[in-house]
């Protein structure tokens, strides 16, 4: 059997095994068991990964496995990853694993709880091996409906509004990917020739260039409203900031990389040359994505709003590198994607962890929390040092990379672009500083803090699992980047080798 | 006539006698006892549904008035399973002490027009359709009318039995005229006369929207929602689900047939009144409160969405809509399925009645929420697949910015059903409905649309079949 149809499999498996669980304790024993398994075989397929790039299998795609769906219209359940994204997948896994113990106290409901959150991620997985777009899209939209659950159920504040917002926010981004996928589908041979939903088999051959300029903003924008792309981020925050722990974690640190990954992967991967000829547009609403972001943080008190819009700006970035369609942006951009997913899955999870024992998450209200909570406090540190970019953690390395690609390019245009992107590490710094001043320094502002205990051990479980991958793309970022760059090549070559005269 | 052509109306007569069948069971019956014509009749009907799927007769009768072929006989298994479901999701409500003594008269009503659907569907004339959609319409309005001491159910046969003897009178207008021009009502010999004359193309907007009536697309919808929230809910489901799935048939295969020397028409009318009965209905559907109207207008949105697989006129469009009609009957008689257990243990027809729902009845809760899923076409369910097979067919004839639009509503449509699904999971309150259990049957019947829901989209087997029946428009 194929390795990738694990991670469609075993979360399917989990949840069947969670419906004859009894009670509270045997729900997340299954869950972090089904999910640890998921991790380990995750980190077994990295190093099958390797092991058949080293020995030379050059294929584009590896553990390529295909069997036919509806024959009539050729949709098959094709399988294959590249090094693009075994990455995803492994950042999935570790982001997964560290949701099921983050929300290892979720008791009210906790069977149905613990049910959608895995097939949330049943949805991200099947996304990232699939290579049929049709599946693609199934797997999209499989992970986006439990969102409404997991958010109007066992969120916080104003979360049936919010859990709307977002599902329809996100499903209005859906309807725009419908039709580009379907255009896409009807020109995905010549004339007469066999049409196809199969990602390898499209790009083979170029789409109409008139059909480009017309289905790329469709698909494009599709993904990107997932990917938070201004002006259609408003779903993010409020959607963050309402949902439970877990769930801010997964569609932070997970499924808002979706929109990324599909961006490149579909919409500019088989549309080069609208691509080319309309990123200056999308350049600029991400640019602006990205500083809006920074400094919409910069004016938040609540703790998940500040990250929220944090979340907005990390992902404008990627999708920002994405655009600038050379090398070296876009590997930075995958590395900002798993960078910026673990980064963030963790202060999901501290904020989850400082609100349960504080019940506040308004900074102004707190106050001083390194001396009695120093485990959680320490970490928020960390976390905070790679989000503004230190050397040694992940967030140095995407973003150095990212704003070296960007440079690459001599025009005025992208030139301008990525010093106006390049001002969001200094506003960064300052609400990552900001926060972590008012909330872990100076004198304790209440004295119910006195009594605070510091992390237990799941929490310290799911925290280290995410720090421990922080340091190590930050300290040895280059097997990473490798293995990126290798299946980088093919789609750079399709993107830049179809270049027609730009505006620019 | 031989008995090869009994067999080829095999489907009709067996419905005939089963009509005859239960009234002569009936009059047997002691007064008291006659709740056992409920299981009588049900699994007399299940034989039915079994003996279709075997291999039947093929052919023409009385000179080409009534034919059968592979595609016709799919078309009636599909009506078939959706009628019996409802049959078994009724046990409940014809088991209260109001209905005690009318219990036959559902049956034979609702066979009667189902058998008036069977003609309407394998009508090779216009005559037949026109005598098939009489004798399903005007059943039909004594079903509504079924709970007649209530005076909104004895309204909602009135209106019914008003707009229908309209929606006839303009039908058989435009018939009319297609004889005056072509003269002739068989299919056929109508299709190779037909061009594009002032009279012609007059004569099929009277066709149209005398269909428009029964399929009840906008701006022809407005005697949907009274009549379905007067009807007893069991008939509402029938209206919307089995009625309009009939009526979807017979307006695809006349479409496909007989009109397609004028395609470049009737696509261009087709695409407007997408448009409208897909938002119309949605924007209505968003207000609704009472359960039964709220499933009124969205099914009136639904059939905007069959019209994309109408508009490609190719064989991928048709196939998709006979899939989506199929899909549409388990994910819909889901939806009234719960909507008719809680009522007839209840008399709760409200939305807010739903509110905590599942903290006591989570079985309903869940089926209510993958129907209601189904329906806005949300995967891994087989609504997902319905409309995705849908929109592409519209696509394949190139009618993108008319996908758009219909995937926008399908986005709108989202938020009424997530609307349910908030009032069942989310809203808090003090009085749920307590828990009840439903009758055996009725249970089944509802397991049977669940499990439908989930096996369809994923076995592609059953959309390679209808595949092999249907047929792209002639040129």
């Amino acid at each position: 059997m194929n390795i990738l149809s694990l991670f469609v499999l075993i979360p399917v498996l989990t949840i069947i095994a969670i419906l004859f669980t009894k009670d509270m304790k045997q729900t997340r024993i299954v869950s972090a068991i089904g999910m640890g398994i998921q991790l380990v075989v995750a980190g077994l397929l990295v190093y099958l990964y390797l092991t058949e790039r080293n020995a030379g299998n050059t294929a584009a795609m590896l553990f390529y496995y295909d069997a036919v769906w509806f024959p009539t219209l050729n949709i098959h359940y094709t399988l294959g990853v590249d090094g693009i994204s075994v990455a995803m997948i492994a950042l999935t896994a570790i982001v997964v694993f560290a949701g099921i113990f983050a929300s290892w106290m979720v008791d009210f409901l906790y069977r149905e709880f613990f049910i959608s959150l895995i097939l949330l991620a049943t949805g991200v997985f099947g996304f990232f091996i699939s290579l049929d777009i049709f599946t693609m899209f199934l797997f999209y939209e499989v992970a986006v409906i439990p969102m409404y659950l997991l958010i109007g159920i066992w969120g916080s504040g104003p979360k049936e509004y919010s859990a709307m917002k977002l599902t329809l926010m996100l499903m209005a981004g859906s309807a725009l990917l419908f039709v580009g996928i379907l255009g896409i589908y009807f020109y995905s041979a010549p004339a007469g020739g066999q049409l196809t939903f199969n990602l390898m088999e499209i790009a083979k051959h170029s789409i109409p260039v008139e059909m480009q300029r017309f289905l790329f903003p469709f698909t494009f924008i599709g993904f990107g409203i997932l990917g938070a792309l201004f002006p259609f981020h408003t779903w993010s925050p409020d959607g963050h900031a309402s949902a439970p722990t877990a769930v801010s974690m997964l569609h932070a640190g997970v499924l808002m990389k979706l929109g990324g990954y599909g961006a490149f992967r579909v919409a500019m991967y088989l549309m080069p040359q609208a691509a080319q000829e309309q990123a200056w547009i999308f350049l600029i609403l991400t640019g602006t994505s990205v500083v809006y972001g920074a400094f919409g943080a910069i004016a938040q008190k609540d703790l998940k709003y500040i990250n929220a819009y944090s979340s907005v700006s990390h992902c404008g970035l990627v999708l920002f590198a994405i655009l600038m369609m050379n090398q070296t942006a876009m590997n930075g951009a995958i590395i900002q994607m798993i960078s910026h997913g673990l980064m963030t899955a963790l202060f999901f999870a501290l904020i989850g962890m400082i609100y349960g024992r504080t019940h506040t998450r308004m900074i102004n209200e707190m106050g001083g929390l390194m001396k009695v909570i120093p485990f959680l406090g320490v970490v928020y540190v960390i976390a905070g040092l790679a989000s503004l970019g230190l050397p040694g953690l992940s967030g140095f390395v995407a973003e150095m990379t990212i704003f070296v690609g960007s440079f690459q390019h001599t025009d005025t245009f992208h030139r301008v672009a990525t010093i106006v992107a390049t001002s969001s590490i200094v506003i960064t710094a300052v609400y990552i500083l900001r926060v972590v001043g008012i909330l872990l320094l100076g004198p304790i502002k209440d004295d119910h803090f006195l009594h605070l205990k510091d992390a237990v051990w799941y929490e310290r479980l799911s925290t280290l699992t995410l720090l421990l991958s922080i340091a190590a793309i930050g300290l040895a970022p280059l097997w990473l980047s490798d293995m990126i760059n290798f299946s980088l090549g093919p789609i750079i070559q399709k993107i830049s080798g179809s270049a027609i005269a730009g505006i620019f | 006539m031989s008995i090869n052509d009994f067999m080829t109306m095999r489907h009709e007569l067996v419905l005939v006698a089963l009509v005859l069948l239960v009234l002569i069971v009936d009059l047997n019956l002691k007064k008291g006892k006659k709740s056992s014509i409920i299981p009588i009749s049900i699994s007399l009907f299940f034989f039915h549904t079994v003996i279709g799927f075997l291999p039947a007769q093929f052919g023409s009768l009385f000179g080409g008035m009534y034919h059968t072929d592979g595609l016709t006989i799919l078309m009636k298994n599909i009506l078939n399973i959706g009628v019996l479901i409802i049959m078994m999701q009724s046990v409940n409500w014809l088991n209260k002490e109001e209905n005690k003594e009318k219990i036959s008269e559902f049956f034979i009503l609702l066979l009667s027009t189902l058998v008036g659907m069977n003609f309407m569907i394998s009508s090779g004339d216009f005559l037949m359709l026109y005598l098939g959609l009489e004798l399903a319409t005007i059943p039909m309005a004594a079903l509504a009318a079924f709970t007649h001491h209530q005076t909104r159910s004895a309204e909602a046969g009135i209106k019914l039995i008003l707009s229908s003897a309209l929606s006839s009178g303009i039908l058989l207008y435009g018939l009319s005229m297609i004889y005056g021009t072509t003269g002739s009502i068989y299919f056929d010999t109508v299709a190779t006369h037909y061009a594009n004359t002032p009279l012609q193309v007059l004569a099929f907007i009277f066709f149209f929207t005398g269909m428009a009536f029964k399929i009840s697309l906008v701006p022809f919808h407005l005697w949907t929602a009274d009549v379905y929230e007067g009807s007893p809910v069991n008939v509402t489901s029938y209206f919307s689900v089995i009625s309009k799935g009939a009526s979807i048939f017979i307006l695809i295969m006349v479409m496909f047939t007989v009109f397609h020397s004028i395609a470049y028409l009737w696509k261009d009318i087709i695409y407007l009144v997408a448009i409208m009965t897909m938002t119309i209905g949605n924007l209505f559907a968003i207000r609704q409160k009472n359960m039964k109207r709220f499933l009124a207008f969205s099914s009136i949105a639904q059939a905007g969405f069959v019209l994309l697989g109408i508009i490609g006129g190719n064989k991928i469009g048709m196939t998709s809509t006979v899939y989506f009609v199929l899909v549409y009957i388990f994910s819909n008689l889901g939806a009234f399925g719960v909507v008719s257990a809680i009522s007839a243990k209840t008399g709760k027809e409200s939305m807010d009645d739903y509110d905590g729902l599942y903290k006591t009845n989570p079985m309903l809760t869940l089926l209510m929420m993958l129907s209601v899923f189904s329906l806005a076409g949300i995967p891994p369910v087989a609504g997902f697949f319905g409309k995705f097979f849908l929109f592409t067919s519209a696509a394949s004839g190139g009618y993108y910015w008319l996908i758009f639009i219909a995937v926008l509503n399908a986005t709108v449509s989202l938020y009424y059903y997530l609307l349910v699904v908030k009032a069942m999971f989310i809203n808090k309150n003090e009085i749920p409905i307590a828990y009840f259990k439903s009758d055996v049957i009725t249970r089944m019947g509802l397991m049977v649309c669940a499990i439908g829901i989930f096996v369809l989209g994923f076995w592609s087997q059953i959309y390679e079949i209808i595949n092999s029946l249907t047929f792209s428009i002639v040129n």
